[in-house]
């Protein structure tokens, strides 16, 4: 299971705050809080700067990357941004990411093939937004041809199947699962992706959705996940379910996470 | 003539069949349909967009609370007059150019018509000129635009300059609203007002029109 945090993103204040600031203390904080609790990757947003997007990337970028030896997922779909932040990154970024509209694949087909990197496909096409399984399956399928065909393994290839509130049509959340299974049984070797929290949007008592949500998803073979890597109750629920699917060979990294106090079943 | 507080309470908890039962009992003990809308549907829908800005109601009680209004307007809608019903102001809204999302465009558009505004839903990736083209044709009081990603914000802006390049600015009220949106970028490209969120977007609406 890839765990990409998802904590440094100019969205939260206290983010937009530490970069217009530019405290690398604050940012190499939180990026290694999130290493620290299990990431893999740290995703870097800097999506509401707008024209000043690639310079506080770039900075984060280097930021991040000054302080742990950790490969980043940088975010934005903006391909001048991503461009760029893919110059300064150390090692194989995730780049988060691409998808069948026209313009901005044709604009990051030249970007994901200028260096090795993983990249992150939206299920997402010209004109409209997927709602069923088919439409997801479809588009990812043509996104899987058109980047395979450029170069890139399947197995650096992230497939976003999206995911839509169940508070706005309550089909959504069966969507994306039944998508995340057809795609790793139709294309073996590629990686899916989502996140979470869009699942509960409308709705009270969202992280309790969210990660209810999370062990479905990996019981239809998710393979990647962008999170919260600091919120103990996800990664419990992560970890016990990984356990149950029978990837943790021996139980080694749940009772390492029990020994180590990191999950407790006390209430 | 009925008290109407039965028919709001039904719409509220968005039971279908108490509503219009409720509506149709309204038009037989002499209620007039536009009475029946105003105090009966929108008087409901603004107390449901008020618990919703508050968060003491969630999405889905008020998609249900805006279904049961149209049930109910179905059944009030043979007794209007052409030209009966009075409009709180005609909007324009849409997801600007670039941007394909429209969840949140679509509750905002949902409860403004609920609370009495005419509606015209241009969908998704709306670009400036079909804006602008749109404002010259339908002549709205408001045009709302929304944007989910920070990438799209700049549309927004682009459709302001071509509202005052089309010389038809300061003939209309702009509100926007989105996930990255903010009351300091709303200034910034001169929109009238930035609204956080479908129970908001109403009211803001009416503030800017003046009407309550």
């Amino acid at each position: 299971m890839i765990i990409v945090g998802e904590k440094i993103n100019t969205s939260r204040k206290s983010i937009a705050e530490a970069v217009e600031q530019r405290d690398a203390n604050y940012i190499v904080k939180i990026a290694r809080e999130q290493a620290e609790a299990g990431a893999h990757y740290i995703d870097v947003n800097a999506g509401t700067f707008l024209e000043q997007e690639t310079e506080c990337l770039c900075w984060l970028v280097e930021t991040v990357q000054s302080a742990l030896d950790l490969p980043l997922c940088l975010d934005s779909p903006n391909p001048h941004a991503l461009a760029e932040a893919m110059k300064c990154h150390k090692g194989e970024p995730i780049i988060n990411s691409i998808s069948l509209e026209a313009e901005r694949l044709q604009s990051l087909l030249p970007v994901v093939t200028s260096q090795p990197c993983q990249v992150v496909a939206l299920c997402m096409a010209e004109m409209s937004m997927p709602t069923t399984v088919e439409d997801r399956v479809q588009v990812g399928g043509e996104l899987i041809n058109r980047l395979t065909a450029a170069g890139i393994p399947l197995e650096k290839i992230y497939i976003d199947p999206l995911v839509q509130p169940v508070s706005v049509d309550t089909r959504m959340g069966i969507a994306t699962l039944g998508a995340i299974e057809r795609i790793m049984n139709d294309f073996p070797g590629v990686n899916t992706i989502c996140g979470l929290s869009n699942i509960s949007f409308g709705l009270p008592a969202r992280r309790l959705i969210n990660r209810n949500f999370l062990s479905l998803c990996l019981s239809r073979g998710l393979s990647a996940v962008i999170l919260d890597p600091t919120d103990k109750e996800l990664m419990a629920t992560l970890l016990t379910v990984e356990m149950i699917l029978n990837r943790d060979e021996y139980c080694e990294n749940f009772i390492t996470a029990y020994q180590t106090g990191r999950i407790s079943d006390r209430q | 003539m009925s008290d109407l507080k039965a028919l709001s309470e039904a719409v509220i908890k968005g039971d279908i069949n108490a509503a219009t039962t409720e509506t149709q009992k309204a038009l037989d003990s002499g209620n007039n349909a536009q009475e029946i809308l105003d105090e009966g549907l929108i008087t409901a829908m603004d107390e449901v967009g008020a618990r919703f800005s508050r968060g003491l109601l969630f999405v889905p009680q008020m998609l249900r609370s805006a279904k049961t209004m149209q049930e109910c307007m179905k059944v009030l809608e043979p007794f209007f007059q052409e030209g009966d019903v009075t409009s709180k102001g005609k909007v324009i809204i849409g997801t600007v150019k670039g941007d394909l999302h429209d969840i949140g465009k679509n509750l905002v558009s949902m409860m403004m018509e609920g609370a009495g505004f005419s509606m015209v839903d241009l969908g998704v990736d709306v670009s400036p000129e079909r804006f602008v083209q749109k404002v010259q044709e339908t002549k709205p009081d408001i045009v709302a635009m929304s944007a989910l990603l920070s990438t799209t914000m700049p549309s927004m802006r682009m459709t302001m300059d071509a509202l005052k390049q089309a010389g038809v600015r300061s003939k209309i009220k702009v509100m926007i609203g989105g996930a990255p949106v903010t009351d300091k970028y709303a200034q910034e490209i001169g929109a009238d007002c930035y609204a956080p969120d479908a129970g908001s977007a109403v009211t803001k609406a009416k503030e800017i029109l003046g009407v309550s």
